[in-house]
């Protein structure tokens, strides 16, 4: 009987913790997105610093919500889920980050109206 | 409540079941599937064609609220994964599920009135480069959210007929999962489509 109230008490106190993170999640995420709505909605700062402010919120609320929403932190004891979502946040930031970078350079090498007079670096046969 | 089925809930806390584990590296391919959709929008975001850019054709209003519905319902799933693994309370489960579905459904109906509207006005996705990666990328976002609508509405049909089992709970937290990232997505589409956008 004892050990019944003890299983009892201890399932309460998990759920306790487990709505605090709840809790704390669902308000960090409503101030992080409400700084950047108003940052561009209100002209708060200059463009080049409203883009920082705005992709910092949206990643440290990427940050609260894994931790406090997917409890990805305290998952399996040899942190497989960790290593596959660090993996993915890997090959996401070189998929993004290369594409961008390989499509400004074509871009930029060829915005001129006519690349065979303009560009030093091209060389028609 | 038995010590039995308290006993059977710890161990299920304790082992990570597999299916679960599954199911991440399910979720994790497709984050790369909406990083392909997301960097295909960043490279033709400029490319208008002389039509409407981003700052021209949302309203900022209207997309912070379809967020903030989205957020509520991520977190009214987590009230009733959080009943059904440590209060195994089969009504409160059912409750907060059905104001999940809900909450979900009429973010759907407002990124539909959206789309509808954007196509009214001869903005659909043959206008502009920037208008069909625009689509894809918000259409593929609708797409898991009207999947997640379906499942949720099979698994409330499951929960009611059976209760909260091992099996009904290991499925609430497999479309936990689910249901949280397509939050984290819809993230990343508010600050760079829309406010991006409006800068």
């Amino acid at each position: 009987m004892i050990n019944d109230f003890k299983v009892i008490d201890e399932q309460y106190e998990a759920g306790r913790k487990a709505l605090r993170s709840y809790v704390i999640g669902f308000v960090l995420s409503i101030i992080l997105t409400l700084i950047p709505y108003f940052i561009v909605v209100k002209h708060l700062m200059v463009n080049q610093t409203a883009v920082f402010a705005v992709v910092g919120s949206a990643l440290v609320q990427l940050l609260v919500q894994v931790v406090f929403f997917l409890h990805l932190h305290k998952k399996s004891k040899p942190h497989w889920n960790l290593i596959v979502f660090i993996f993915t946040i890997l090959i996401v930031i070189i998929l993004v980050a290369g594409s961008l970078w390989v499509m400004y350079n074509l871009n930029y090498n060829m915005t001129e109206v006519s690349p065979f007079n303009s560009n030093e670096g091209y060389i028609p046969e | 409540m038995s010590t039995e089925i308290l006993a059977h809930h710890k161990e299920h806390h304790r082992s990570t079941p597999k299916s679960l584990f599954g199911f991440w590296v399910y979720i994790m391919s497709d984050a790369l599937l909406f990083a392909s959709i997301f960097a295909t929008y960043a490279v033709l975001r400029n490319n208008t064609y002389g039509g409407p850019s981003a700052g021209e054709l949302f309203s900022m209003p209207f997309v912070l609220t379809e967020t903030l519905i989205l957020l509520a319902s991520s977190f009214t799933y987590g009230l009733a994964s959080l009943y059904a693994h440590h209060h195994n309370s089969k009504r409160k489960v059912l409750a907060w599920l059905l104001v999940t579905f809900l909450l979900g459904a009429l973010f759907l109906g407002m990124e539909i009135s959206e789309f509808t509207k954007l196509v009214s006005e001869g903005n659909g996705w043959q206008r502009s480069g920037f208008l069909s990666a625009f689509f894809t990328l918000v259409g593929t976002h609708g797409l898991h959210v009207t999947a997640g609508l379906v499942w949720m509405g099979g698994l409330i049909i499951q929960v009611l007929y059976r209760g909260i089992t091992e099996a009904t709970m290991s499925k609430i937290s497999v479309l936990g999962l689910f249901w949280h990232f397509l939050d984290i997505v819809w993230i990343f589409i508010f600050t760079f489509v829309y406010l991006i956008g409006a800068i």
